[in-house]
C-alpha cells in the first residue's frame, strides 16, 4: 500500500526549527559547562620547538591546558589496503610538526568562551618555519615533503589502461585534449562544528554530543584514538544544521575534547567559529584534469584517457582516507556515455593546505564538469549540435542495465528522456527567445545544458571495492510497535536537515497502515541504535529507508498473523490500511491496529506463541548502489563592462526512482543547485605561496545569498530501481554534482562569439575580461 | 476517559539550558553617553584606547577578530537629537547617529543621489544599525558615504575637548581606516553645503550587499546638454577616496563624453590587487563605472 510514499507531507522538523526550538549542540550547555579553545598554527609548515602554556595556565579562568603530549599523544590513521596507497598519521594534536596554517596543537579549558580565548592568546608556541608545499604544481616536485618518505604522492591509482588507445588517439577524425581545473571549496554548512563532551559516572561512559553526519563512525574514531572500548563512547548527534561531507569524517576536535572531559570529569564544549570552519575544518574538490579523447566524424566517443591530480591537503581524512575523491574521480568520469576505451590515473597529493573531505558529490562535479565539456567541444569542433551529440553518446532506453568500460553496471534511468523534456519545457518557456532579447540589451548570453547520473547508496558489495580498512556500506534499523499501536523506528543513519524524520515516517507508515504522525524517528545515538554507518553519499532513503522498510514489513506481517488469528481468517487476507486491520473483500470486518497491539502487549497469553511478546523486528540493508539521473539547463548572462555573470533561470529534470516525499526531494534539488552556481561561479578558498589561507571570512569567500540564486524549476521522472527496496535512488547530491558542468556551458555559449572558452571553475567576473 | 493534549515536540523544548553565545572579543568596559559633552568627557577620561561605539557594524566585528581592541567602548547610540536630515541654506545637515536605512527612505530634493546610493550598503539589518556618522569615521575607502562626502564637497563637524571644527571630506580621508578625527574628538554631523541633482553613484561586488570591488560616483551640472561641471569621485582604487582628474567642461552630455570621461579615469588609476580582484580588473572596472555614473547622473 502506498498512502504516504510519494505525498507531499510538511517535514515534522520543519516546526521546532522554524520556532528556533531546534537543539543544537550550542543549546546544550549546561550550568557547569567549561568551554574549549584550541590553539592553532599560524604557519602552514613549521616545527614546534616548544610549547610553554604556564602564562596561558595564569589567565583567569583558566582551567587546563592541554597538549597532545599530556594526552598521550593520540592519533587516527585511515587506511586502504592497497599498495598504491600510503597510509599516514593524523595526531589529535600536533606535537613536533604542523602541516598547515590553523591545525591544532593545543587545547585550552575554561571557565568560559573568553577566557579560553584569552588563554589561547597566552599560549607561546616556539616555531621554526619550513618550506611550504602550496600546491599540486609543489608536490609533484617534491622538494618538500609534507609527509616525509611518501614523495607527497599518497595514492597514485591507475584504474583502467586500455593499450588500444594510443592507436585509437593517432587515428581518430578528431582527438581533443584539454586540462580541467576546480578550485578549493568549503562545504559550508550553515552550523559549524560543535562538540559537547561530558563524563557519566553512572554509565562508566563519556558521552559526546557532536554536530556529525557520522555518529558511529565518530565513536569508533574517538575510541581507537583514546584507545578505549567502544562501550566507553556513547555518541549522539542532536539536530545538526547541516554537513554536506564536512561533518563526515571524525573531527580531531572531538576526540579531543571527549579526552578533555574525561579528564576534568566536567562538561566541556566547543563551538567553532566561522574562520575556524573556513581554515580549520575541511575542504575539497581542489582537482585538475588533463585528458585526451577521441571522437569519431560523427561525435560518438571513441576513447578517453585521463590523468586525474587531486590537492589532498595535509592529512589522510579518517575513515575515508584522502583517496576518496581520486578513487571517485578515475572511476567514475565516463558517467552516462558509452566509452568504448578508457584510461585513468588518479593521484592524491599531500600539500600544506587543510585536508580535504568528501564534499557533496565527491568529484562528481568535475568528472561530469570534464565529460560535458568535452561533448561541447567535439560538438563545435565537428559542426554537430551540442545537444544532439549528448544523444549520440548516452546510454539509451533499451541498453540497460549497462555495464560500461569501468566495470560499472549502471541500472535503468530516464538518460535520453530527461535530456529531450529539458530541452523541451526551456523551448516552452522561451529561454532562447530570452537569450535573444538579453543580447539586443548588450549582454552576453548562454544557455547550457548537463547530463549526469549519480551512483548512490553504495552498500559494502560496491563499497568493497575501494578497499578500506573501514568499509561502510550497510545499515540496520529497528521498528518497535508500542502497547499503544505507535512505533519508534531506529537507524543508524544520521539526518541533519535531509527530513528522515518525515521520510521515514511515511515508508513505515505505509507498512504498517498507521499515520506518519504514529511513527517517531531515532537516529544519532549509537547507544540507541544499531551500528550504523551515518548519512552521506546519498544512501540513507535506499538503505536506512530500505532497512525500515524491511523491518517494518517484518512487524506487519506479525500484526497480520495476529488479527487473522483473532478474526479467524487467512493471514494473506488481511490488509493493514488507515489504522485498522481489515479482511480483503469483507468490507464489515475489522480491529483497529491499536487493539492488536494493546492485546500482544497486555494479554499476549491470548495469542498463539509466535504471535506473543512484543511487536519488533530488526533488519539490515546492502544494496549494491542504483544511479539515479538528471539533466540540468540554465541561462546565464555575462555583463561586458564588469564581466557579471548571473545565472537567471535553471531548469532540472530528475529521476530519483520512486519519491518518497516531493517536497523534500525539490528541497534537495534546490539546495544542491545553489552550491553548484556557488562553485561555478563564486567560491574558492585561497591561499598564498606561504600556505596561508586568504579566505578566512565570509567577506571574502563568497558563498552566495538569496540574491544570487536564480529561481530553479523541477520536473520528475520515475525509473524505479530494482536495487532498493522502495524503488527509490539517492539523490541529495544531483544539483551539486550538475549545476556547475551547466552553467560553464552556458558561459562558453555566451563567450562563443569572442572565442573565449573556459574550462575551470570558479570563472570569476575578472576572467571574463581578461 | 481523560484526553491530555500532547504538546508538540517544540512546545515541550522550554527547557534550554544557559544562554550564551560565541562571541570572543578581548575584555573591554562598556560606558554609556547621554549627550555629546558627555561623550567627548568620558573619552578624555578613559584615554586613547577607548572607542566611541555607534551602530556596531563595522567595530564588533573587529572586536570578535580581535583586530580592534579598544579597552573602553562610549556607547552613542541613546543620545538624542543626531538622528536627522535637515535642510539648511540650501545644503543638507545629516547627524551622526542617522541610520544608513533613514538615509535611504527619506527623499531630499536635489540630494536624491544619497536615498539611491544607500541601497548599496550592505543588507537590510546592516543598514537599520549602522549609521552616519560612524561610517565617515570608519573611513573605509569603497564606502558609499565616504565617496559621496568627498564628490558633493561636505563637511565633516566635529567636536571635541578643543571645541568644534569643521573638517572639509577631500581632507578628512588618510587611507585606511585612518580619518583627521583625533581620538578624543566625535563626529557630530556632516553639512552638504548645495544640492546635486545630477549625481550618481555605482558599483560592482560579485554579491549583492558586499563592499565595492570598485565604486564610482560622479556630479554634473549641465545646462541644456552641455557639461558645465564635473567632478569624478572613485573608491576601491587606492587607500581613500580618490578624486578623478578628468574635467568635462564644455563636452557634450552623450555616451561618446563617458566612455572616453571612464577611459581617462582608468588610466589614471593605479589600483591594489586582492582577492576580490587584481590591479588590472580593477582599472576596466574603474572605466565601465564611471562612464555609467556619469550617464545615471545626466540622466
Ligand atoms: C556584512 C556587512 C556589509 C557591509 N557593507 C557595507 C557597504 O557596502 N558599504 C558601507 O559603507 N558599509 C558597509 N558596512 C559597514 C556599515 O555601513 C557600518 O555600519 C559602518 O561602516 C560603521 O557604522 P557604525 O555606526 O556601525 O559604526 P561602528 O561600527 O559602531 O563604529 C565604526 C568606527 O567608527 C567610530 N565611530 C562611530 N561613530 C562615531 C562618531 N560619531 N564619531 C567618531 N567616531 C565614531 C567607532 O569608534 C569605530 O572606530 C557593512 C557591514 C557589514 C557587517
Amino acid at each position: 500500500m502506498t498512502a504516504w510514499v510519494g505525498a507531499r507531507v510538511p517535514r515534522k522538523e520543519d516546526r521546532r526549527m522554524l520556532l528556533g526550538r531546534g537543539r543544537f549542540v550550542a543549546d546544550m550547555a549546561r550550568a557547569n559547562t567549561l568551554h574549549a579553545s584550541f590553539v592553532r598554527s599560524p604557519y602552514a609548515s613549521a616545527t614546534i620547538r616548544s610549547i610553554d602554556v604556564s602564562a596561558a595556565r595564569q589567565v583567569e579562568g583558566v582551567l587546563e591546558v592541554l597538549t597532545g603530549k599530556d594526552l598521550g599523544d593520540p592519533f587516527l590513521q585511515a587506511v586502504l589496503e592497497r599498495d598504491e596507497f600510503t597510509p599516514t598519521k593524523m595526531p589529535m594534536l600536533a606535537t613536533d610538526r604542523v602541516r598547515f596554517a590553523s591545525e591544532p596543537v593545543a587545547v585550552v579549558i575554561a571557565e568560559d568562551a573568553y577566557a579560553a580565548e584569552d588563554g589561547a592568546e597566552a599560549v607561546e608556541v616556539e616555531w621554526e618555519t619550513g618550506p611550504v608545499v602550496p600546491d599540486i604544481a609543489a608536490a609533484l616536485e617534491a622538494a618538500t615533503e609534507v609527509h616525509s618518505g611518501t614523495g607527497n604522492c599518497l595514492v597514485d591509482l591507475v584504474m583502467f589502461d586500455d593499450p588500444a588507445l594510443p592507436g585509437i588517439f593517432a587515428n581518430a577524425p578528431l582527438t581533443i585534449e584539454a586540462t580541467f581545473r576546480s578550485a578549493r571549496v568549503s562545504a559550508l554548512p550553515m552550523e559549524g562544528r560543535a562538540t559537547l563532551a561530558e563524563w557519566d559516572d553512572r554509565d562508566g561512559q563519556v558521552v559526546v554530543h557532536t554536530s556529525t553526519q557520522v555518529p558511529h563512525q565518530t565513536r569508533s574514531g574517538i575510541a581507537q584514538a583514546l584507545g578505549i572500548p567502544e562501550r566507553s563512547v556513547r555518541v549522539i548527534a542532536p539536530d545538526v544544521g547541516g554537513g554536506f561531507g564536512q561533518k563526515c569524517v571524525v573531527s580531531r576536535e572531538e576526540v579531543v575534547l571527549a579526552a578533555a572531559a574525561m579528564r576534568l570529569r566536567r562538561p566541556v564544549i566547543w563551538v567553532e567559529d566561522r574562520q575556524e570552519n573556513l581554515t580549520a575544518s575541511v575542504h575539497g574538490h581542489e582537482q585538475e584534469y588533463e585528458v585526451t579523447a577521441a571522437f569519431d566524424a560523427d561525435g560518438r566517443i571513441l576513447g578517453l584517457s585521463a590523468d586525474i591530480r587531486c590537492d589532498i591537503g595535509a592529512y589522510s581524512v579518517y575513515p575515508f582516507t584522502c583517496a576518496v575523491e581520486p578513487l571517485m574521480a578515475a572511476t567514475e568520469l565516463p558517467g552516462i556515455y558509452k566509452v568504448p576505451a578508457y584510461r585513468a590515473r588518479g593521484r592524491g597529493f599531500a600539500t600544506n593546505k587543510a585536508p580535504t573531505a568528501p564534499y557533496r558529490g565527491v568529484s562528481r562535479p568535475q568528472i561530469v564538469l570534464v565529460m560535458e565539456r568535452l561533448m561541447e567541444k567535439a560538438a563545435a569542433r565537428l559542426g554537430v549540435d551540442a545537444v544532439d551529440i549528448r544523444r549520440r553518446n548516452m546510454i539509451l532506453p533499451g541498453e540497460f542495465p549497462y555495464t560500461g568500460v569501468n566495470n560499472i553496471t549502471y541500472d535503468e534511468g530516464s538518460y535520453l528522456e530527461s535530456l529531450d523534456l529539458t530541452e523541451k519545457k526551456i523551448t516552452e518557456a522561451g529561454w532562447y527567445a530570452e537569450r535573444d532579447r538579453l543580447r539586443e540589451q548588450g549582454l552576453f548570453a548562454g544557455i547550457g545544458f548537463s547530463c549526469f547520473s549519480e551512483r548512490t547508496a553504495y552498500g559494502t558489495p560496491t563499497m568493497s571495492q575501494r578497499r578500506m580498512r573501514m568499509t561502510p556500506g550497510y545499515d540496520t534499523a529497528h521498528v518497535r510497535m508500542d502497547p499503544s499501536g505507535e512505533v519508534i523506528v531506529t537507524t543508524g543513519t544520521s539526518g541533519h536537515g535531509q527530513g528522515h524524520e518525515t521520510t521515514f515516517a511515511q515508508i513505515v507508515a505505509d507498512q504498517l497502515g498507521i499515520h506518519p504522525d504514529q511513527v517517531r524517528l531515532r537516529q544519532g545515538d549509537t547507544d540507541l541504535t544499531s551500528y550504523g554507518w551515518g548519512t552521506f553519499g546519498s544512501r540513507s532513503i535506499v538503505i536506512g529507508g530500505g532497512a525500515a522498510r524491511k523491518a517494518a514489513g517484518t512487524v506487519a506481517g506479525r500484526l497480520r498473523k495476529v488479527a487473522a488469528h483473532l478474526l479467524e481468517v487467512g493471514e494473506d487476507d488481511v490488509e493493514l490500511t488507515q489504522g485498522e486491520a481489515g479482511v480483503r473483500g469483507v468490507p464489515d470486518v475489522s480491529l483497529p491496529i491499536s487493539e492488536l497491539a494493546r492485546i500482544v502487549h497486555f494479554q499476549t497469553h491470548q495469542l498463539p506463541e509466535e504471535c506473543r511478546y512484543g511487536l519488533e523486528a530488526r533488519e539490515s540493508a546492502d544494496p549494491p548502489g542504483t544511479f539515479s539521473n538528471a539533466c540540468h539547463a540554465v541561462l546565464v548572462s555575462v555583463d561586458p563592462g564588469t564581466g557579471e555573470i548571473r545565472a537567471r533561470k535553471f531548469m532540472v529534470v530528475e529521476d530519483c526512482g520512486v519519491i518518497i516525499n516531493p517536497l523534500v526531494v525539490d528541497g534537495q534539488v534546490r539546495g544542491g543547485v545553489a552550491q553548484g552556481i556557488a562553485a561555478a561561479l563564486y567560491e574558492r578558498i585561497t591561499f598564498d605561496q606561504e600556505g596561508q589561507p586568504t579566505s578566512t571570512t565570509l567577506m571574502d569567500y563568497l558563498v552566495p545569498t538569496a540574491g544570487e540564486i536564480c529561481p530553479i524549476e523541477i520536473h520528475h521522472l520515475e525509473t524505479p530501481s530494482q536495487f532498493s527496496e522502495n524503488g527509490s535512488k539517492g539523490m541529495g547530491e544531483g544539483g551539486t554534482i550538475g549545476a556547475p558542468a551547466a552553467v560553464l556551458n552556458a558561459i562558453n555559449d555566451a563567450l562563443a562569439h569572442r572565442g573565449i572558452e573556459f574550462d575551470h571553475i570558479p570563472v570569476l567576473p575578472e576572467d571574463v575580461l581578461s | 476517559m481523560v484526553k491530555y493534549d500532547i504538546p508538540s515536540s517544540s512546545e515541550r523544548s522550554e527547557d534550554k539550558d544557559t544562554e550564551w553565545s560565541v562571541v570572543k572579543p578581548a575584555a573591554f568596559t562598556y560606558h554609556r553617553a547621554y549627550d555629546v559633552n558627555d561623550t567627548i568627557a568620558q573619552l578624555a577620561e578613559l584615554g586613547p584606547d577607548a572607542k566611541i561605539l555607534a551602530g556596531g557594524q563595522s567595530l564588533v566585528a573587529m572586536m570578535n577578530f580581535r583586530l580592534a581592541r579598544p579597552s573602553a567602548l562610549v556607547d552613542i547610540t541613546r543620545i538624542g537629537g543626531l538622528d536627522f536630515l535637515a535642510k539648511d541654506a540650501g545644503g543638507l545637515r545629516i547627524g551622526a547617529l542617522t541610520r544608513h536605512r533613514t538615509v535611504e527612505t527619506t527623499k531630499v530634493d536635489g540630494f536624491e543621489v544619497l536615498s539611491k546610493a544607500a541601497r548599496w550598503i550592505g543588507h537590510y539589518p546592516i543598514r537599520c544599525r549602522g549609521t552616519f556618522g560612524g561610517s565617515i569615521a570608519h573611513g573605509d575607502s569603497t564606502a558609499e558615504w565616504c565617496l559621496l562626502t568627498v564628490l558633493l564637497e561636505a563637511w565633516i563637524v566635529l567636536q571635541g575637548p578643543r571645541g568644534r571644527r569643521e573638517v572639509p571630506a577631500t581632507e578628512f580621508f588618510h587611507g585606511f581606516f585612518m580619518t583627521a578625527a583625533e581620538p578624543d574628538e566625535m563626529i557630530v554631523e556632516v553639512r552638504f553645503p548645495r544640492p546635486a541633482p545630477h549625481a550618481a553613484l555605482t558599483e560592482f561586488s560579485q554579491r549583492q550587499g558586499d563592499f565595492a570591488v570598485v565604486a564610482a560616483s560622479a556630479r554634473l551640472d549641465l545646462a541644456e546638454n552641455e557639461i558645465l561641471t564635473s567632478r569624478i569621485v572613485l573608491g576601491g582604487v587606492g587607500p581613500q577616496p580618490a578624486v578623478v582628474d578628468v574635467d568635462l567642461a564644455g563636452q557634450p552630455a552623450n555616451e561618446e563624453t563617458w566612455r572616453a570621461a571612464g577611459e581617462a579615469a582608468a588610466a589614471q588609476v593605479d589600483p591594489p590587487s586582492d582577492g576580490h580582484g587584481s590591479g588590472a580588473y580593477r582599472k576596466k572596472l574603474t572605466a565601465t563605472l564611471v562612464a555609467r555614473a556619469l550617464a545615471e547622473a545626466a540622466a
